[in-house]
């Protein structure tokens, strides 16, 4: 059976460029990059050359990138990192109702350390309310962080909006971005939209997993998280991943190579899908359409057809889909934007969500709705409980 | 250094003539559980003993617990082994050994010599006295019970010195194998591996039996129950488990049935399925981990009701037992961490709001009369097609 991958903001492949690039440096530059002769030299090349390739995507300076293990540890760096440093500023915090675990796990951390955290609802298409983000901005405020593309249903928080209301409320605030699902699909110019710390992830973009950056302004302070022996400036220490690096740097080269045709791909299946699933008796699409959301993700309540039930009945038919977010699937949570979007229990129990990347078709798109059409009679005919 | 362990077994000790069977299927499983731990373990049979003798630089942990998961052991006593000598070596040795094993020692103990190779100069009693007199005399603080000893420090005396004080607990129980065989219904739940593992204890193999229900089961509910089985075969050796697609006879049921007896009707051919396999396996009884009044589907009139389709006995080795008493021998046997996953099983995403909790075996029957047309097809599908799985610990 033929297989259909629509779950690429759980992870993707990689690209056979990257996969080339690591076996490189698995088996013949293996260096570590802090050894002082020759194989350790060649080993900081693919480093540097790394670091390049995606400083260049976000119009940032080299030494702003720093290697991580992945989202997570980026978004917990940068969160603790900053708050640490300026506490002595003031300590309150603003986030949104809608971040991503590995950034709302943090804030409780942060609470617990004294901090307070005011968490910003956001409007039924799941964007963060400009207006209440404003009012939740006190000259006390030190950090700010909104998620970029929100991982759940696509919507989209812009940078330069945010980083205006900043300046007029508490322009000395370090602002944070979580922009593991925009990286790759977005054009971002960090300096332009006044971003102080951006998290991004390798495995989100065609590259390997467990590797990661943080992109942090030059000018701006955090505190480091992770200590040893002084590796990336003292910044970030424990012998450098050569091969994820090499690969997420490949995989920031190519991505960003095809950004506009990508994207108007992706905005293209998006579209389809969505205006497809209009015509389906018993559907509720959710988050915003078209530009206004991220170009990769759709997503949609099959009323009275329990998530789960309908991910294993297309799973059967070799279409792989995620029923909320990777990392919360495991557990019997409700997804928390939807909940924070104020979406019914209906919708919530029955919500399913499509995430695309270049390689999808049309054609896999028509697989899916065939699909769609056979089971979803008989899934609502026995209504499971 | 304990460099063996002497294996305690209780009820096969009663056994009369089929003592022998009996001891010689322990030392087996004893014997097969210990080569999964390495290399060099020896196990014999001696004077109504089982004795384990290590490997140099065995890991102790590790066989201690192994040896905890065989079924028929009461206790394990770590053995220290001494040459034999004359008893002025003897006390030497004994007040070594005090020192190593219980530093300080200062609580009540009794000295239980056994004098079996009669060679050596003192009986039993003699050497219980001299014994506990160097004791008094090396540990000051040391008091003689002979009735409720805090300390038992046995000694016997054959070829060699063997000197314990401690009992490791075993699971008690008969030697798998010593029982015939049985069909367990499993689940993703906390009671079947429980019920599993108590049929096993006496001295039972088992096959299982599984009914999932794709796409309303996952694939990660099957290998729940498979990790299950595994956690179980770990007491019990190998389990051949089948996995069988219920889907399509709950839908049929669903269609067919009034709803609120759907349950009933499903666990009736869940049972017949199971039956029909333990015939095929020459199980002597299917085994369930129901206990009465649970839910709606364990009250006595439903347990008469899903009884009544089976030939075969079916044991409920939990009848009678709360469900606080089962989760804590989940605990003890090591699958609640796992039984507690959440995944659907097949048994819940179709209840309705208020199953029948008095069937009436009557009408259940004739409800089933509906099902007349497709239901055997159905059914003989669903054995065919069954998936067979051989679990064991490694």
């Amino acid at each position: 059976m033929n297989r259909i991958y629509f779950d690429n903001s759980a992870t993707t492949a990689v690209y056979p460029e990257v996969r080339e690039i690591m076996l490189r440096t698995l088996t013949e530059d293996y260096g570590n990059p802090s050894s002082m002769h020759m194989a350790g030299v060649e080993a900081e090349q693919y480093m540097k050359d790394a670091r390049r390739a995606i400083a260049k995507t976000l119009h940032a300076k080299e030494k702003e990138i720093f290697f991580t293990s992945g989202g997570t540890e980026s978004n917990n760096w940068a969160l603790i990192g900053a708050a640490m440093a300026m506490k002595r500023n003031g300590m309150h915090i603003v986030t949104s109702a809608v971040e991503h675990p590995s950034v709302s796990e943090t804030m409780k951390y942060l609470e617990e350390q004294g901090f307070r955290v005011t968490r910003v609802g956001v409007d039924w298409k799941g964007t963060v309310d400009p207006d209440m983000l404003e009012a939740a901005l006190t000259p006390d405020t030190v950090l700010v962080s909104v998620m970029y593309v929100n991982n759940e249903v696509g919507s989209v928080n812009d940078p330069a909006r945010i980083r205006a209301l900043i300046n007029r409320k508490c322009p000395g605030a370090v602002f944070h971005m979580d922009a593991v699902q925009a990286y790759g699909k977005y054009d971002i110019h960090v300096g332009r939209d006044g971003i102080d710390l951006l998290s991004a992830s390798g495995h989100k973009i065609h590259g390997p997993k467990g590797i990661g950056f943080l992109y942090k302004k030059e000018s701006v302070r955090i505190l480091p998280f992770i200590h040893g022996g002084g590796q990336q400036d003292g910044m970030r220490s424990g012998t450098d991943n050569v091969p994820g690096i090499a690969g997420i740097g490949k995989a920031a080269e190519i991505v960003y190579a095809h950004l506009a045709e990508n994207r108007k791909h992706l905005y293209e299946l998006s579209a389809y899908l969505r205006q497809q699933l209009k015509k389906t008796d018993g559907v509720v699409l959710h988050g915003p359409e078209g530009e206004a959301g991220a170009p990769h993700i759709v997503n949609a309540s099959f009323m009275g057809v329990g998530s789960e039930v309908l991910l294993h009945a297309l799973e059967d038919r070799g279409i792989f889909v995620s029923a909320g977010s990777a990392c919360s699937s495991h557990k019997r949570t409700k997804s928390p934007t939807l909940t924070a979007m104020k979406c019914p229990v209906s919708e919530l129990d029955s919500m399913i969500r499509f995430s695309f990347c270049e390689s999808n078709t049309k054609e896999e798109i028509d697989a899916l709705l065939d699909a769609l059409e056979n089971l979803l009679p008989m899934l609502r005919k026995y209504r499971a409980r | 250094m304990v460099h063996s362990f002497l294996i305690k077994y209780g009820e096969i000790g009663i056994k009369g003539k089929n003592r022998n069977l009996f001891e010689d299927a322990l030392a087996r499983s004893v014997r097969q559980t210990l080569a999964r731990v390495g290399e060099g373990y020896t196990v014999r049979k001696e004077r109504g003993r089982i004795y384990v003798s290590c490997p140099e630089g065995y890991d102790a942990e590790a066989a201690v617990d192994a040896l905890q998961h065989i079924f028929g052991i009461v206790g394990i006593c770590p053995v220290e082994i001494r040459e034999r000598t004359d008893p002025q070596q003897l006390r030497e040795d004994i007040l070594a050994y005090m020192d190593a094993e219980h530093p300080g020692f200062s609580g009540t103990f009794k000295v239980h010599a056994k004098r079996i190779e009669k060679t050596f100069p003192m009986s039993s009693m003699e050497t219980d006295a001299y014994l506990g007199e160097a004791i008094l005399e090396h540990f000051p603080e040391a008091k003689v019970d002979v009735h409720h000893p805090e300390l038992m420090l046995d000694v016997e005396i054959r070829g060699e010195v063997y000197i314990y004080s401690k009992v490791i607990p075993g699971p008690g129980g008969m030697p798998v194998g010593t029982n015939g065989k049985a069909m367990l219904l499993l689940s993703g739940g906390i009671d079947s591996p429980v019920a599993g593992w108590m049929i096993g204890k006496r001295g039972v193999v088992l096959d299982a039996v599984y009914f999932h229900a794709p796409p309303y089961t996952s694939e990660r509910a099957k290998q729940k129950v498979v990790d299950l089985a595994r956690i179980v075969s770990r007491y019990t050796g190998p389990i051949w488990l089948r996995v069988v697609n219920f889907t399509d006879i709950q839908l049929y049921i669903y269609d067919q049935c009034p709803h609120d007896e759907l349950t009933i009707i499903m666990r009736r051919y869940m049972m017949r399925i199971a039956e029909h396999f333990a015939r095929e396996n020459e199980d002597l009884g299917l085994v369930t981990g129901e206990s009465i009044g649970q839910v709606a589907s364990q009250t006595m009139q439903s347990l008469m009701a899903t009884n009544d389709v089976c030939t075969l006995p079916v044991y409920r080795p939990l009848i009678g037992f709360d469900k606080n008493d089962i989760i804590d021998l989940s605990k003890k046997i090591g699958t609640f961490e796992t039984s507690i996953l959440p995944f659907e099983d097949c048994c819940t995403i179709f209840v309705a709001k208020h199953p029948v909790t008095k069937p009436n075996v009557g009408i259940i029957r004739r409800s089933e009369k509906k099902l007349e047309e497709k239901i055997d097809a159905l059914v003989n599908e669903a054995i065919e097609t069954a998936e067979l799985i051989k679990i064991s610990a490694d």
